[in-house]
């Protein structure tokens, strides 16, 4: 019997958009280096602009301040270096830059590149978030100083789905002086983003998490906002990245997201419908759960639940018995010692942050998914539950 | 359709889809030896009883229960096959790495997941050793102070190296051993060398 797939890990990645594949499909033979003046180069360039204005407009940006990158990672790696670089060819004022802010929920490209500024003598604070993953403004305000020169928070939260205040902050830190970013990979494409109203001077993206292809990003730089490349050699994005163009990259990036400027309302409340069926059953067929990331302000396809006793590579590997793809903080699927620092940073016990799945759903998801979730979900939680040696039924 | 290959081999596959020997009803199974080992803040836990034919000295029936990932549940279930019928000296015996072996191969950075079975097992034989009092039988797994500046004992080092640490450089990363006088660090290469042979080496 075939088992019956369900791919609910779309804050891993997505599938590609139809629509994306057709647009990638036609340019797959326009091979011309968007740089050549001849009109091979021409009709490449023509593409990778295009797809520049659509990026642009969709976040309310110029197409001038939009850089294509390898990868939301590479952006977000981008805008920290700018603190460190030493070079005499840089704003100098920003040389010798002492501290920087970010939250203890980053993703690691944000939190192990802040470590490594760090061990380069930058001075990083972390902020704290309540037990739905929210930043206390009130914090920022008080850490915030005229050392600070760059304030980086991430827009929603990959694993929890909490969407943080990024306009309050972005004005806050704009009027003690310092710089602000937001890794905003998760947020783009989802709920509605413009950098003009977030008044924010740097914006990470990526083409993968909104049915883009994969190896494809974009960093938002205010016109104005001092920007160091990090990967040099090249007049390519206006200097500021090297390398010749993923010319099909950014025009399947750019597809998307203009997929995404007619789907994306309508989908965001189908998927809160989703959402709001699957929590409903998983509280009504599963006791001892937790659900964890905010009630209201939350990526719509999101869910991170905890189950009480059961530990979760265990339950992620079940569920992909049985055909259905989540993710989980557990660490002994990621081969550390310590569960997901999102899901502690919540301030879940230990116990029950190694129970934590997330699963997350997208455009290609179904009631017909939901309910099989909950067919074979609760079974699967009984089942692990009955060989655990801390569940016992209350 | 096949899909792609599991990270495991199909038979941790196997008993990880039908783990054998669970305990299901603990206050109904009379057991006359009991281990636990782990924590399930640390993310895993695990529960080994068996039964002993006292006149033969040989393990009849074992049955476990864990809190953890599917590399616990499959080498505790095929452990809890080997055992059955082993005389309790071979069963203290046996290793995480022979267990290994049976299941096919872990991936490296989960074995660390898969050696509380036996830890929980050798618990078990204690407990029933000094239950029916064989107190001298009892063995320990006392720690030994190698690093005296740090305090760090030879169970320390034998942790990390299941945690991923290879080299001298990682064994210090992660234990702080010799970075005082520096005195124990041949020791600390040495006993480095023997626990990865102990745990990763093919057999």
């Amino acid at each position: 019997m075939a088992v019956r797939k369900i791919y609910m890990d779309n804050n891993a990645t997505t599938p590609l958009h139809p629509e994306v594949r057709k647009a990638m499909s036609e340019a797959m033979d326009v091979y011309g280096n968007p740089s050549s003046l001849h009109d091979f180069g021409r009709g490449a360039r023509q593409l990778v602009e295009s797809a520049r204005d659509r990026v642009a407009s969709f976040i309310g940006a110029k197409p001038e301040e939009i850089v294509f990158v390898g990868s939301g990672s590479e952006a977000n790696n981008a805008v920290l270096s700018i603190i460190s670089c030493q070079s005499k060819a840089c704003e100098h004022k920003y040389q010798g830059a002492n501290e920087i802010i970010t939250t203890k929920i980053e993703h690691p490209c944000i939190l192990e590149t802040s470590k490594c500024l760090n061990e380069r003598g930058v001075d990083v604070l972390y902020l704290d978030v309540d037990e739905h993953g929210k930043i206390d403004i009130g914090q920022l305000e008080g850490m915030i100083s005229e050392r600070t020169r760059l304030v980086s928070v991430m827009m929603a939260n990959n694993e929890i789905g909490t969407i943080q205040d990024i306009e309050a902050m972005a004005r806050l830190v704009h009027k003690h002086g310092a710089l602000f970013h937001t890794d905003a990979v998760q947020a783009v494409g989802k709920i509605p983003v413009d950098v003009r109203e977030l008044d924010v001077d740097f914006l990470t993206l990526s083409g993968h998490k909104i049915y883009g292809p994969k190896g494809v990003g974009a960093l938002y730089i205010r016109t104005g906002a001092p920007f160091c490349p990090l990967i040099r050699g090249g007049h390519q994005e206006r200097g500021r990245r090297a390398g010749t163009e993923n010319t099909l990259g950014i025009v399947g990036f750019g597809k998307a997201l203009e997929m995404r400027s007619v789907e994306m309302e309508p989908e965001e409340k189908r998927l809160l419908e989703l959402k709001a069926l699957l929590r409903k059953g998983i509280e009504e067929k599963i006791p001892d759960v937790h659900f964890v990331g905010h009630p209201t302000d939350c990526l719509p396809g999101t869910l991170n639940v905890s189950f009480e006793g059961a530990e979760g590579e265990a339950i992620l590997l079940y569920l992909d018995l049985e055909g259905i793809a989540v993710s989980t903080g557990s660490a002994c699927a990621t081969g550390s010692l310590d569960p997901s620092h999102v899901i502690l940073a919540t301030g879940l016990p230990m116990e029950w942050a190694h129970g934590s799945i997330r699963i997350s759903m997208g455009r290609e998801n179904t009631m017909e998914d939901v309910e099989y979730v909950l067919e074979v979900l609760p079974r699967v939680i009984e089942r692990i539950r009955e060989m655990s040696t801390v569940y016992t039924r209350s | 359709m096949a899909g792609p290959e599991w990270a495991y081999t199909e038979k941790v596959k196997e008993h990880f889809m039908n783990p054998k020997n669970i305990l299901v009803n603990e206050d109904e199974y009379e057991h006359d030896g009991k281990g636990v080992t782990g924590n399930v803040k640390c993310g895993d836990e695990m529960m080994v009883v068996i039964k002993v034919d006292a006149e033969r000295g040989v393990i009849t029936d074992c049955k476990w229960k864990t809190f953890g990932c599917a590399s616990a549940i499959a080498s505790t279930s095929v452990m809890s096959e080997m055992v059955k019928g082993m005389k309790l000296d071979d069963a203290y015996n046996l290793s995480a790495k022979e267990i290994n072996k049976e299941l096919g191969g872990l991936p490296d950075h989960k074995i660390h997941c898969s050696v509380l079975g036996d830890k929980a097992l050798r618990l078990a034989i204690n407990d029933y050793y000094r239950r029916h009092g064989m107190e001298e039988k009892v063995r320990q797994e006392e720690a030994r102070v190698v690093c005296q500046c740090m305090g760090v004992t030879d169970q320390d080092i034998e942790h990390a190296v299941l945690e991923g640490a290879r080299t001298f450089y990682e064994l210090q990363e992660m234990t702080k051993i010799g970075t005082g006088c520096g005195g124990c660090k041949e020791e600390a290469r040495e006993l480095l060398e023997e626990y990865k042979e102990k745990h990763f080496c093919e057999a």
